[in-house]
């Protein structure tokens, strides 16, 4: 017990967090203690999920991905276009383009950062910059809205009616969202592609002694990540209905700044997917609550940019020092 | 093991080494260099920097490859030269002094990591790590929380599981390189234990270490270099630490306690009833100008902790303190150094300089304000403060805006002590200033220290190496847990006498 408090400080400290926001709101609003709310906050949270764990094998092998998220609105747009090219395909077809079009893009990122020896801020920052720039330059800046009907049709995954007769849904993209997590985990603790990825953003001349290939672990790492933003891509296209180019534009701070606080160290070697989605539910439920509470959205950012702040310093802060206790029995020497 | 084989028959070498060339660039790294490992001893390799034990650890590992003519025998079987794969596979390991190790990961995985690595990804059997991990531990004699990430493990335990790791390749023979040179000395205890273990096992070890106590300690023979040439294999019993600096260095030592009257030298600091609870207690000392007062104690002693809070880095939670006969209270390390204390700070690498930097902005750092001319930096003056202490302190140097990282331990310290010489100081306090310099270049360093005490500075040299001290100062204070336990005045007191008295 006390060694998982000690391992898992940061999930926890985050778990408390949530835990007091959430009563806090259960009380302070009759509409945030239901089951169509957390349904919905589960639905609106996928998307940012699916980037959130993507984002978090590159931290853990010690990078950063500035420009996935405008990597998601070009694998949107480009997607939208084969498949009117192919004339309209189905969910298969439509992961297997986006999929692969994220993973080309990550992978352009991995070619640089490897290749030319760029740190990976500088890299990204400027794919962002170039992906960005030729989106709107030969987009023009227009949206898609007609979209195959497959991609635009709800699917609703389990419902259940209410006392008040409205619909609590779970829908597709938290079926997507799941398996992503799901993968995401397996990877990186069950697998010893993922164990090496740890091993390489954590030492990596230590990595390197062992024979590890480094080129490998930043095409897997950014390869993953591309996976992710394509698929999330995808989803964010099903979910909104259409393809804005700018949509996700501005996305990959909100996301960052949510696997950092779930645990994630920009430098590399730690990080969980566990702590990830604490790390983008707290941010959401902030949203969420504020919203319900019928605050003025203007002061949304302010509100969140402290609620990370308070978040972070609280899981910075040594467990021992918050739960005195613990520091009863050392580790042995 | 290893003392049946100095005595009667001896068993066929684990590893043999004969004439091993290097050339580097037209420089003779190694002249026809052998070098011999029995089964299971503990093999000390010594040698100053430079002199090629590196390099003659990285010819055994496969790293380089030796000019023809070399003749390898390990195991065995005879190798023209060796490669990092053969080498590995046949149970020679290498502990690095950095160690390679991954702290966020826990200590089975850091031990067992070799079962990750593999052409094909694998699903990663933690059952199995566990194992592996904890049977090598049990070969060292040690247990550990094996599920707790490394980075909450000290140092010393750190090593320990470098050296577990090593072993769940079926080591033979483990090279370890400076393996203490971060340690203390109970740490380095444990860690010679270990090392014991592992001998007593079978293991071979060869063992390269800038402290010669412990090479005495721990090893059954010494080999010793100079200047990449062989200058000997020698059994360690009989062997003197100052035998093997001579060895080492070529040269003889004066080894001598000093003998200066300071009874009518005024008093420069004055330290009574000092505290902070949990580090020191009640510690009462004076040093007189052109004193060299020596404070040695073990880990935890408070050594350190004292040193900081007269450099005004820690407030003491009572007592006072005079510096030449006024009190003084600092509330930052900047109002010490205003008042005239440097503190030469223990970790040279980390704390001490700022590595990548120029030596000459090294030396400056600490003196910015006396080299200012209208409100900025006057690179003139600055030129000139930087040539007169390389002069004075003797420092080899190429440029003056090379990066301080290029310099040998033994220059670099004196950059350091050039820096805070640079302030005008009253009282200087060096920690530990010969951690990780050569003999032959501490001899320099404490010529320095001599020289700057009969200028007339007061000096206080806190070392955990008794020598150390007992050679270098007038009158010597042993710190234990926070309090002043007993002084000794060299020459007065036996050095072993003094090393019974803190070691035990």
């Amino acid at each position: 017990m006390r060694r998982f408090v000690r391992s898992h400080a940061t999930e926890l400290a985050l778990l408390a967090v949530i835990a007091v926001i959430c009563v806090f709101l259960s009380f302070a609003t009759d509409r945030f203690f239901t089951l169509g709310n957390a349904f919905d906050l589960l639905n609106t949270s996928s998307v940012n999920i699916i980037f959130a764990v993507g984002l978090l094998v590159v931290l853990i092998a010690g990078g950063i991905d500035i420009s996935f998220a405008v990597a998601a609105s070009v694998v949107q747009y480009l997607t939208a276009t084969v498949l009117g090219w192919i004339g309209g395909g189905n969910w298969i077809v439509g992961f297997i383009i986006a999929g692969a079009l994220g993973v080309a893009l990550g992978c352009i990122n991995a070619f640089l950062i490897h290749g030319f020896r760029i740190i990976s801020i500088v890299a990204t920052i400027s794919t962002f910059n170039i992906f960005f720039g030729l989106l709107m330059f030969f987009t023009g800046g227009v949206s898609i809205y007609n979209l195959p009907d497959w991609l635009t049709t709800r699917v609703v995954l389990f419902e259940r009616e209410m006392a008040d007769g409205t619909w609590a849904e779970i829908t597709l993209p938290v079926l997507i969202m799941a398996i992503c997590v799901f993968a995401t985990w397996a990877l990186i603790t069950r697998t010893t592609t993922g164990r090496q990825l740890y091993a390489f953003g954590d030492n990596p001349e230590g990595a390197r002694r062992f024979g590890i290939n480094i080129g490998a672990m930043q095409f897997i790492a950014f390869g993953w990540l591309g996976l992710m933003a394509g698929i999330a891509g995808l989803v964010q296209a099903h979910y909104a209905q259409e393809v804005v180019p700018n949509a996700l534009y501005g996305r990959e701070l909100d996301v960052l700044a949510a696997v950092v606080l779930g645990g994630a160290r920009l430098g590399g070697g730690k990080g969980s997917v566990l702590g990830c989605i604490l790390g983008v539910l707290l941010v959401s439920i902030t949203q969420n609550g504020l919203n319900l509470m019928g605050v003025s959205p203007f002061a949304f950012k302010m509100i969140v940019g402290a609620i990370i702040l308070a978040a972070i310093t609280l899981s910075n802060t040594s467990i021992e020092r918050l739960l005195p206790f613990l520091k009863s029995r050392r580790v042995p020497s | 093991m290893a003392d049946q084989a100095l005595d009667g028959a001896a068993p066929r070498p684990l590893l043999s080494l004969r004439n091993v060339n290097m050339t580097f660039g037209g420089v003779k790294a190694l002249k026809n260099v052998s070098f011999e490992v029995l089964p299971g001893e503990v093999h000390c390799l010594a040698g100053e920097n430079g002199s090629g034990k590196s390099t003659l650890i990285k010819v055994i590992t496969g790293v380089y490859k030796p000019e023809a003519g070399a003749e390898i025998d390990y195991d065995g079987q005879s190798y023209p030269h060796m490669s990092p794969v053969t080498a590995q596979a046949s149970g020679i390991q290498v502990i690095w002094q950095d160690l390679a190790l991954f702290p966020e990961m826990t200590v089975a995985e850091n031990i067992a990591f070799q079962t990750v690595i593999g052409r094909w990804p694998r699903l990663v059997n933690y059952a199995e790590m566990r194992r592996v991990a904890i049977n090598a531990l049990q070969r060292l004699g040690v247990t550990f929380d094996v599920d707790l990430a490394l980075h909450h493990f000290p140092i010393a335990q750190r090593q320990i599981v470098a050296i577990a790791r090593a072993l769940i390749g079926e080591a033979k023979l483990v090279f370890m390189d400076e393996p203490t040179a971060s340690l203390t000395q109970s740490e380095t205890d444990y860690l010679l234990d270990v090392v014991r273990n592992l001998s007593a096992s079978g293991v071979a070890v060869v063992f390269v270490s800038h402290r010669l106590a412990e090479v005495l300690e721990i090893s059954s023979r010494v080999t010793v270099l100079r200047d990449g040439a062989l200058v000997g294999v020698y059994p360690t019993k009989g062997l003197t630490q100052s035998r093997i600096t001579e060895l080492m260095t070529g040269k003889t030592f004066d080894y001598s306690v000093l003998h200066r009257d300071l009874s009518r030298s005024p008093v420069m600091l004055e330290v009574k009833g000092l505290s902070r609870p949990g580090e020191f207690d009640d510690v009462s000392l004076t040093v007189r100008r052109g004193e060299t007062l020596g404070i040695t104690g073990l880990l935890g002693a408070g050594r350190t902790e004292l040193a900081l809070t007269l450099f005004g880095m820690r407030k003491p939670k009572s007592g006072s303190v005079a510096l030449d006969g006024k009190p003084v209270r600092f509330g930052s390390n900047r109002d010490a150094i205003a008042a005239g204390v440097a503190y030469l700070s223990e970790d040279r690498l980390s704390l001490g300089l700022i590595q990548p930097q120029a030596i000459a902005d090294n030396m400056v750092i600490a003196s910015l304000d006396k080299i200012l001319s209208g409100g900025f930096i006057s690179s003139d003056r600055k030129r000139s403060l930087v040539n007169r202490w390389i002069r004075d302190l003797g420092v080899r140097i190429g440029k003056q805006d090379d990066a301080i990282s290029t310099l040998s331990g033994g220059n670099q310290q004196r950059v350091a002590i050039a820096k805070w010489l640079a302030t005008d100081p009253k009282l200087l306090i060096l920690d530990a200033p010969t951690v990780g310099v050569d003999v032959g270049a501490r001899a320099g360093i404490f010529d320095i220290v001599s020289k700057l005490a009969d200028s007339g500075l007061a000096i206080i040299l806190i070392s955990d190496e008794v020598p150390e001290v007992y050679f270098n100062a007038d009158r010597v204070l042993h710190m234990a847990q926070g309090r002043i336990v007993g002084e000794f005045t060299p020459g007065a007191t036996t050095l072993q006498a003094m090393e019974e008295a803190v070691y035990a």
